[in-house]
């Protein structure tokens, strides 16, 4: 038995460069490209769904194959984000964004590298035309952080 | 004997890809179908031994070229039994030639007149009628589909009147591989006086096609579809609906004398095959129209016929499953599963080597009438097999269970 110094310090991630690796290291669990895919569907099944009458116009990601609805609050200096889509896999892939960015500062939102979704090896197995979607929906976070900013 | 695919696969080079590791199962044929290397092989030959610009020339290879490119047009109207040769028209495809007959219609629709298409069209067959409609004042009128995906002909009828100037009309739906009795339509059509043209892009690699027992005035299909290369496709004319038609595109070929005050034209069906045509792909869809015709066109026909109702069969197991159009299909097996995107589920089956089309199909208008943002779209050609209807199935259910 481990005696209570010996265990490993298990400390929440807090940054997005955390939040990142830690993603990273589950994805890195799996072997196959079904358990990942499984895994993006789960968490595109645990984001909490928007409320329909957010699904507005506005709100969409334009340029999507899949319907994309995304939105933000400002509040104590950080961003926390909602969003949603018609597809499972997409709502997966962009809940992945929201689990590393909402909660943060907008300072810190706008300087996330987010090529960590290169990593995921998730990439590789999307049309382009999804992984195009990764791209603009990334944008469209950062772009909400610009107009909480200033504030 | 029934038709075996086995016996032609290894004429497609590209069924031996892989996919993600696994062996290509290609079911996306009503959007493209490959090509069997007697034709790849007559595209290279043409260019190895043949080519020349057509037509014009004095010199041997010209007189080799253009005696090519006239046996070609001789086969086609064979295959579709058309009164003469000069009813075959190149064309750089389907959408080319429904937008050809478009323009060259202009000025016999006045803004009285109306132009009936139907619920089941492809956005090709959609657009190219409403630019004539908005440049002529004329009326776009649209024969409803019913729920089973098969078009209300009673409904057409009352849409039919002297008014009616022209009906375009597809003979199987891309979306749902509905096949339509255009024969019906065509002579209720021509009862009103009306001119008739028939998309047999999806028709024309499923069954045989014979012009003249259809009676339509014009038929337009792309050779790409028909084990051809892409970029090249017939309009089908009947002489007597085209020959007092104007031309559309002005350049070479078309004409018989220049001089810059005026112009006088080529006789059919030189008169609309302005430029330099496809020779070489011309040429290909002829020997791809022999080489169908060789096989049997029944037999393969009636191979895919088995392969979709297999399909269908395994698949209306799959809890949610829905499928658009009648039971009675040909070419394309569209579906949807009950609270899952479309989209997912061809991604996931893509994955799992399986080339399925998901979307809309290019048939907004239809998909919003039977209220989808589209369907997965399994279609089927004469190199398909019963292994791969399992795989597709086995591919759907799989996806299925990750996505319920």
């Amino acid at each position: 038995m481990l005696s209570p110094a010996q265990k490993p310090t298990l400390s929440l991630p807090v940054t997005i460069a955390e939040k990142q690796q830690q993603l990273l290291d589950e994805l890195n669990l799996f072997q196959d490209w079904t358990e990942r895919y499984q895994y993006v569907i789960d968490l595109g099944k645990k984001l909490a769904p928007m409320p329909e009458d957010l699904q507005t116009p506005d709100r969409l990601i334009k340029g999507c194959q899949s319907q994309v609805w995304l939105d933000s609050s400002f509040a104590d200096g950080k961003v926390n984000y909602a969003a949603d889509s018609d597809s499972l896999i997409t709502k997966g892939m962009i809940a992945l964004f929201v689990r590393v960015l909402d909660g943060q500062t907008p300072d810190d939102i706008l300087q996330a590298d987010m090529s960590f979704i290169d990593q995921t090896g998730l990439k590789e197995h999307l049309a382009p035309t999804r992984a195009n979607a990764l791209t603009l929906m990334a944008g469209q976070m950062k772009q909400h952080a610009i107009a909480f900013a200033g504030k | 004997m029934p038709f075996d695919p086995h016996s032609i696969r290894d004429q497609f080079p590209i069924l031996a890809s892989e996919v993600n590791g696994q062996p290509l199962v290609y079911l996306d044929n009503a959007a493209t179908v490959q090509k069997p290397r007697v034709v790849l092989e007559t595209s290279l030959a043409y260019y190895e031994e043949t080519n020349a610009n057509i037509h014009r020339g004095t010199h041997h290879l010209s007189q080799k070229a253009t005696a090519a490119h006239e046996a070609a047009r001789d086969r086609i109207a064979h295959h579709l039994n058309a009164a003469s040769p000069d009813e075959i028209i190149f064309t750089s495809g389907t959408t080319d030639g429904i937008n050809l007959v478009a323009n060259i219609l202009t000025g016999s629709i006045s803004a009285e007149d109306e132009i009936l298409i139907s619920a089941l069209e492809h956005h090709s067959n959609i657009v190219p009628w409403q630019m004539l409609a908005q440049r002529t004042g004329a009326t776009l009128r649209v024969i409803p589909v019913l729920e089973d995906g098969t078009l209300d002909f009673g409904a057409f009828q009352d849409l039919l009147s002297p008014k009616t100037k022209l009906l375009a009309i597809t003979q199987v739906s891309n979306a749902f591989g509905t096949p339509v009795p255009v024969k019906d339509y065509i002579s209720a059509a021509h009862a009103v006086g009306s001119l008739v043209l028939v998309d047999a892009a999806q028709s024309v690699a499923h069954k045989v096609i014979d012009v003249q027992d259809l009676d339509a005035d014009f038929l337009v299909f792309s050779g790409h579809k028909i084990y051809a290369p892409t970029g090249i496709g017939i309009l089908y004319g009947k002489t007597s609906s085209l020959e007092n038609l104007p031309p559309w595109r002005g350049g070479g070929e078309m004409i018989k004398e220049v001089t810059y005050e005026s112009s006088t034209y080529n006789e059919l069906p030189f008169r609309y095959e302005a430029g330099t045509p496809n020779i070489e792909g011309g040429i290909a869809l002829a020997k791809a129209m022999d080489w169908l015709s060789d096989l049997g066109l029944p037999s393969v026909a009636a191979h895919e016929q088995l392969l979709i109702e297999t399909a269908a069969a395994s698949l209306a197991d799959v809890e949610g499953l829905r499928f658009y159009g009648p039971s009675h299909r040909q070419g394309s097996l569209s579906f949807n599963i009950a609270g899952i995107h479309h989209y997912d589920l061809g991604t996931l089956i893509d994955q799992m080597g399986v080339a399925v089309r998901t979307g809309h199909h290019c048939c907004q208008p239809l998909m919003n009438r039977l209220g989808t943002t589209g369907t997965v779209r399994a279609s089927f050609a004469a190199y398909n097999t019963m292994e791969e209807v399992e795989k597709l199935v086995n591919a759907v259910k799989k996806a299925a269970m990750m996505l319920a």
